[in-house]
Order: C-alpha cells, then sequence, then structure tokens
C-alpha cells in the first residue's frame, strides 16, 4: 500500500472514531452509551494526533543501538498523547462516578426517564402542581374581565 | 428533528476535521521543535527514550499540571461517591480459582508495574503507564474479593510523598540556580539504567502518584453503593 493511501487510511478511520463518538454523545439515549461514546472520541482524537507525526519509514524515538535521529519520528505528539490519554482517564472516572450518583438518585440511566423524573422533582421543589400544564391555558377564557385580574389574582 | 440536527452537525464535524487533515502535509519530516529535540535531547537529558525526555524534561511543569488534573479528578469522584454506608450490601466473593489467580497476578504486576517504571527513560513505557499496571496489581485482587478492606490512608499517604517528591526534585533544581523541574546529577552513559540524572527519580515519583491515585479511585467506584 502506498504512502498516502495508508495516511488517509489511517486519517479516516481517527476521524471516522471522532465523528462516531460525537454522534453517540448528541444522539444517545442512555447515559453509559454516552460515557462509552465520549471514550470513543477520545480515542479517535488521540490518533489523529499521533498519525499527525506519522511517517512510515521512520522508527519510535528511542535511541538504540545504529538509529540516528533522522530516522525517527516527532516525538511532540506521542508526548501530547500522553498526557491526553491520562487526562481522559481522569475525565472517564469523574463522568462514571456523576453517572453512579444519578443512578443512586434516580434508579435509571435513560436519559428520557431521568429528563422526566429531574422535572418532576424541580416542580416539586417550586411547589408547582406537575398535573397542571405549563404552556397551555390555565381554564377557560373569561368572556369579560373578572375582578381577580385588576386586584392581582392567578392570571397575572 | 432533533436526530436531524444531530446528525447535521456529525456531517459538519466530519466535514471540518477532513478540511484540516487535507492540509496537512502528510508523512513529512519532523517540525522544527520535533527536529531541534530530536537532535539535541540525547546529549541534553542523556535519555534515550525520546518521549521522555519530552514529557519530563522540555514540559516537565506540564507533567506537574497533568498529575494536578489527575488528582483533582479523583478527589471530585471521591467527592461525588461519597461514603459508604458500612450497612450496605457488598457483592458476594468470586470463587476459588478466580481468588487464586488474583493472588497469583498481584507480585508479577507488581513486578512488571515498577519494571515500566524504573525503563521509562529506556524503553517504552514510563511512570503512567506503570503506574496503571501498579494500581491494576491492587485492584485485581479487590475483584475477585469484594468486601476486602481498602488501606485508604496508606494510598493517600504514598500518593502524598510521591507528589512532594516530584516537586522537591523540582525545587532542588530552582535552588542550585536552574530552571524549576531542570534535570539535576550526572547524565551517566545512555542508555544504562543508572542514567539521565533526575529523570528516572521524576517517573518513579509520577508512577507512584500515579498508581496509588487509580488504586483508590478505582476502590472508591468499586466500593460505592448502587442500590437506589
Amino acid at each position: 500500500m502506498s504512502d498516502p493511501e495508508l495516511h488517509w487510511l489511517l486519517y479516516g478511520g481517527a476521524i471516522g472514531l471522532i465523528v462516531i463518538g460525537a454522534a453517540g454523545i448528541v444522539m444517545g439515549k442512555h447515559l453509559f452509551r454516552i460515557i462509552l461514546a465520549l471514550a470513543i472520541a477520545e480515542a479517535g482524537a488521540n490518533l489523529m494526533l499521533v498519525v499527525a507525526g506519522l511517517r512510515p519509514d521512520a522508527v519510535a524515538p528511542i535511541i538504540t543501538g545504529g538509529m540516528i535521529p533522522e530516522q525517527m519520528v516527532d516525538p511532540v505528539p506521542q508526548a501530547m498523547v500522553l498526557t491526553a490519554i491520562v487526562i481522559g482517564v481522569g475525565i472517564q472516572a469523574l463522568v462514571l462516578s456523576l453517572a453512579i450518583r444519578v443512578y443512586k438518585a434516580y434508579g435509571t440511566l435513560d436519559m428520557r426517564e431521568i429528563r422526566l423524573k429531574m422535572a418532576a422533582d424541580i416542580d416539586a421543589e417550586a411547589g408547582v402542581d406537575d398535573e397542571v400544564s405549563q404552556e397551555g391555558p390555565a381554564g377557560e377564557r373569561p368572556l369579560e374581565l373578572p375582578d381577580a385580574v385588576t386586584s392581582g389574582g392567578p392570571g397575572q | 428533528m432533533r436526530n436531524l440536527t444531530s446528525l447535521l452537525f456529525a456531517a459538519g464535524l466530519a466535514f471540518f476535521l477532513l478540511v484540516i487533515a487535507a492540509r496537512f502535509d502528510l508523512g513529512a519530516a519532523p517540525m522544527l521543535v520535533g527536529d531541534a529535540i530530536l537532535q539535541e535531547a540525547p546529549a541534553e537529558t542523556g535519555a534515550a527514550n525520546i518521549v521522555t525526555s519530552v514529557v519530563l524534561g522540555y514540559r516537565g511543569i506540564d507533567t506537574l499540571g497533568e498529575i494536578a488534573i489527575l488528582f483533582t479528578a479523583s478527589l471530585a469522584a471521591g467527592l461525588v461517591l461519597g461514603r459508604r454506608r458500612p450497612e450496605a450490601s457488598r457483592d458476594a466473593d468470586s470463587g476459588a480459582v478466580l481468588q487464586i489467580s488474583a493472588q497469583l497476578l498481584f507480585p508479577l504486576l507488581l513486578v512488571v508495574g515498577f519494571y515500566i517504571i524504573l525503563h521509562g527513560h529506556l524503553t517504552p513505557g514510563g511512570g503512567f503507564q506503570g503506574g496503571v499496571i501498579l494500581a491494576a496489581a491492587f485492584f485485581v485482587p479487590l475483584l475477585a474479593r469484594p468486601g476486602t478492606s481498602v488501606n485508604h490512608t496508606g494510598l493517600s499517604l504514598v500518593e502524598g510523598l510521591a507528589g512532594a517528591g516530584f516537586i522537591l526534585i523540582g525545587l532542588l533544581a530552582l535552588f542550585q540556580g536552574k530552571a524549576f523541574l531542570q534535570p539535576l546529577l550526572d547524565k551517566g552513559t545512555l542508555g544504562m539504567l543508572v542514567s539521565a540524572g533526575t529523570l528516572p527519580l521524576l517517573y518513579l515519583a509520577v508512577g507512584l502518584k500515579v498508581g496509588a491515585e487509580l488504586a483508590g479511585l478505582l476502590a472508591n467506584l468499586a466500593d460505592s453503593e448502587v442500590d437506589p
């Protein structure tokens, strides 16, 4: 396989991983799958950084017998990726512990159920009756202004 | 509608990344910084692994920040998970095969972890990679027997001392009139175990800190109560 083809294959793979991860994060319906999508996107970003320093004919930047620096790949992207991997692990651990808390609080990791339960919790805290729709009219439209409007009733 | 906008976003991201990739000079020789580091690093730091010279020698303060980020993440995770109630139910111990295998793996993982940490300036590997293996050495027995109590005080002590050691080596360079975290001591012969001055000591500190931190973090995650 020629060099440009290999490069485009690797770049395509890295970009594909990033896009799959990003799509999974925005379209995910389950919290754990969203975390996995985050890990996939991270892997893609790391792969892209490593491929940016790749030369097919070069060796790893480690001096062993007879290897001269001209034959080595750029060490800076590799050091960057080392940092990125470690920080990624920290982020994943933090996200997982937050997910554990969510599961403890609501008993589910399904985003739709979590949203409904959170909205119900917020309504309960604010003292809003969750049977009442917040967008629709509160009742029949009065034909003439009742006294309650002028004296600051519930319609205000 | 939401799925449509999500797909549009993903397609836009793919296009954006492809445009960036198309502008790269594919397979080019190292850039100015990388080239200069490749030429100078063996003589300046004495480490055969040039990635190690970059991580600890040229970007030592970045590595300190990286350790701080990992520390903050594990601190926040511990804070979020909270302390376990003593009466909360635990998973049952695993079978005899897993328990004995975990005990057999423990010394093996410990040796491999320290080997990778101490050879970080010679071969692929280093403090972060070896530290993760050390954490695994302590976590595998915990997975086999979830009831085992974890010595969090000891872990915190190792972690704190290792972090303090890293900063102390940096400050020593400062007191000798050099830059913070600049490598000290004799560079030795390139490729020998005792070479590259303070870089192996720094990696040892990083490895112990990462290992203790991840072991505590994993123990916290495994120990959290999941019954809602």
